[in-house]
């Protein structure tokens, strides 16, 4: 059985749900938890529901250090690009301390933060800072990009034993969707085939999977099949499902809500090419374009990638001879 | 001065029993021989140790003096300059060396060397190489002590270059509005990296002793001679014992002397590299300085006191430093004679 959830419930049922279950979890950030009435302070006490200030380095520090000594810190940032006033603590210390350790230590924490807030808010608080992340051995990243997958994602990443970046698009927030009933687990670096479809596979990450299946469905009118795969964690990177499909379809379109340099779509595109080079006629990249992103609103949706682009540029691929049996 | 924990008057010395001087002079003689050890290591066996390594000379007495307040289950977090602190926790030796020297059989299996040494089952897990950064790892221990009401604080040592770091300050408000189980332990050896503290600290600008930052966040704070182990353990014992009561942090500065360079010498392999004079006089051309704290030196000075009143005779004192000599010099063969790890191992440990 499932129901129809919002986004942000989906994610806080998964908090819920895992903090009953372990008493080890525990939830903290910058303005929350701050009043009696708050629902998490009320269910869970206020040794395990804090307010932080306004220090990212040592709220991401200290959850590190709680999660070497044996609790789960969930760590509410709220805007993804606040850790970057504490990358050292993201970067160069969860991810590494196991592996310095030989072993003997782990880092159990999920660092959560909303990202891609393309609503006016210009050059510093839009951004889409996961490619600074997903090359990090020792790091998980996830973007989950429905309601079901923000829970099932957040459950994973709560039970991980290592540092999980989660990161929801804002811009899906409030969208509704099927979530299955009681736990539900997904695995973390498993992709998720969105829309099944044979003539063109498009690899979608964040907000950009509503936008490649809302592109799909216009396509599919112009007897265009797109498979919509959405890889859900960008580390672990899923390639072989990846890798499958292009097989298939033997065309690619890449949508990627960050600028194109260094993006996520160019190491897919790299996976590709090694690994399906001769099964390719045609692949596209849609990012943003390399440009900060700017306040009013003409100038921003300029920048962003949108379904007419992806539309586009699945034209533009099955316009390409397909590679000779 | 309502949040004073300690003056820096001399503390009463006969609070302590015998057998704990003796106890805290074996460490502290344990950490010397270790840390010359490896500082020969250079010279003997060249390329043996790769990297940077930290000593802790001359601060011995800051290190033991604090850890002998110590419970059996309390964490101890300290910087990269970190073999002194597992030394006192009982870490074997051979594992500690082994570790320097990059091997099979060291604490983290050849993973983290000189810097990242950890033996989380002794309540050590781990440090950062980052300066300062340790101290939000720290306080997150802490963190997890009182959401589990365990019983258990947080002995976290830094030095007074890491209390330039916005981790150190913002670490030290949240630890005092939560009112976490911890003791920060300042360790001044007056030169962060080359620069000496004059140069780079406000209150030392300005005259003031360093522990002075506790006042920004309400807490404790007070400086103590850091090269009297006593002296130490009376104002760290002040400190845990405040901790333990759940009346939350206190910053302690413990004052002495790096007796050692900041490291050994940056180079580029093959160059070879070894420990170079200290800064005090190979960037200041300031011997008499150097000359002056060495003659404070606190092994040497424990011990003195030690035989002058009573505590501990002269071949008591002699037996502790031969069985520590002999126990580093099986340390050295035992970390020579381990294999080096198989390449393809590099790949084990990323993930949990």
């Amino acid at each position: 059985m499932a129901k129809e959830m919002i986004y942000a419930d989906a994610i806080a049922a998964a908090i819920v749900e895992e903090m009953q279950r372990d008493p080890n979890v525990v939830f903290y950030g910058q303005n929350m938890a701050l009043t009696e009435r708050d629902p998490m302070l009320q269910k869970f006490g206020k040794e395990r529901v804090r307010v932080a200030p306004i220090s990212e380095t040592a709220e991401i520090g200290i959850g590190v250090g709680a999660a070497l000594t044996g609790l789960r810190p969930i760590v509410e940032l709220w805007m993804s690009e606040f850790m970057l006033v504490a990358f050292d603590q993201v970067i160069n210390e969860a991810p590494r301390l196991r592996y310095m350790s030989g072993g003997q230590v782990s880092v159990p924490m999920v660092l959560k933060a909303g990202y891609g807030f393309c609503a006016g808010w210009a050059g510093q608080h839009s951004n889409c800072i996961y490619h600074t992340m997903m090359g990090i051995p020792g790091l998980k990243v996830v973007v989950p990009s429905t309601p079901a997958d923000a829970k099932g994602l957040m459950t994973a990443a709560i039970r991980d034993d290592n540092p999980v970046v989660y990161l929801h698009p804002y811009m899906l927030t409030l969208d509704k969707g099927e979530v299955p009933d009681g736990e539900y687990v997904v695995p973390i670096g498993l992709a998720d085939i969105k829309r099944t479809g044979s003539d063109v596979t498009i690899v979608a990450i964040g907000w950009m999977v509503k936008k490649a299946l809302a592109a799909a469905e216009r396509l599919a009118a112009q007897n265009i099949s797109a498979e919509v795969i959405d890889p859900r964690a960008l580390a672990p990177l899923d390639v072989a499902t990846i890798v499958n499909s292009v097989k298939k379809t033997g065309k690619v379109v890449l949508v990627d809500q960050a600028p194109r340099q260094s993006s996520a779509a160019a190491v897919i595109a790299g996976e590709i090419a090694e690994h399906a080079v001769g099964s390719v006629s045609a692949l596209r990249m849609v990012t943003a374009l390399d440009a900060p992103i700017p306040y009013s609103e003409p100038l921003e949706n300029y920048v962003v990638p949108n379904e007419d682009k992806i539309v586009e540029a699945v034209r533009s691929v099955m316009a390409q001879e397909a590679v000779a049996a | 001065m309502p949040h004073k924990i300690a003056q820096r008057s001399a503390p009463r010395k006969q609070q302590v029993r015998r057998d704990q001087l003796a106890w805290m002079y074996t460490q502290m003689v344990r950490i010397r021989e270790f840390e010359e050890s490896v500082k020969r290591t250079f010279i003997e066996h060249p390329g043996v140790i790769r990297g940077h390594s930290h000593l802790g000379d001359g601060a011995e007495a800051s290190i033991v003096g604090a850890l002998s307040t110590r419970h059996p289950t309390d964490f101890v977090m300290p910087s990269y300059r970190c073999h002194g602190y597992p030394i006192v926790l009982g870490t074997p030796l051979c594992n500690m060396m082994a570790e320097v020297f990059g091997r099979k059989d060291g604490l983290c299996h050849g993973f983290g060397g000189s810097m990242h040494l950890a033996d989380p089952a002794r309540y050590f897990p781990g440090t950062s190489g980052m300066v300062g950064q340790s101290i939000a790892h720290a306080t997150g221990a802490a963190l997890t002590a009182q959401v589990k009401n365990s019983g258990q604080i947080v002995y976290c040592f830094f030095g007074d270059g890491a209390s330039k770091q916005g981790a150190f300050f913002e670490s030290l408000n949240m630890a005092a509005v939560w009112k976490l189980p911890i003791v920060y332990v300042l360790e001044n050896n007056q030169y962060q990296a080359y620069t000496h503290f004059r140069l780079e600290d406000a209150n030392a600008a300005a005259g003031d002793r360093l522990s002075k930052k506790a006042d920004a966040f309400s807490m404790p704070g007070a400086t103590v001679d850091g090269t009297d182990p006593v002296a130490v353990r009376t104002v760290i014992a002040k400190a845990a014992k405040r901790a333990r009561a759940g009346q939350g942090p206190s910053l302690v500065e413990t004052k002495f002397y790096r007796l050692s360079a900041h490291g050994n010498l940056i180079t580029v392999p093959p160059l070879p590299t070894q420990f170079p004079e200290h800064e005090a006089v190979a960037v200041y051309g300031n011997r008499k300085e150097f000359e002056q704290w060495k003659a404070k030196d606190p092994v040497k000075g424990f011990r003195a006191r030690l035989l002058k009143d009573g505590a501990l005779s002269e071949a008591a004192a002699r037996r502790i430093e031969s069985a520590a000599h002999a126990e580093v010099e099986e340390a050295v063969e035992f970390a020579l004679a381990s294999p080096l790890p198989a390449p393809e191992e590099a790949l084990e440990y990323v993930y949990a």
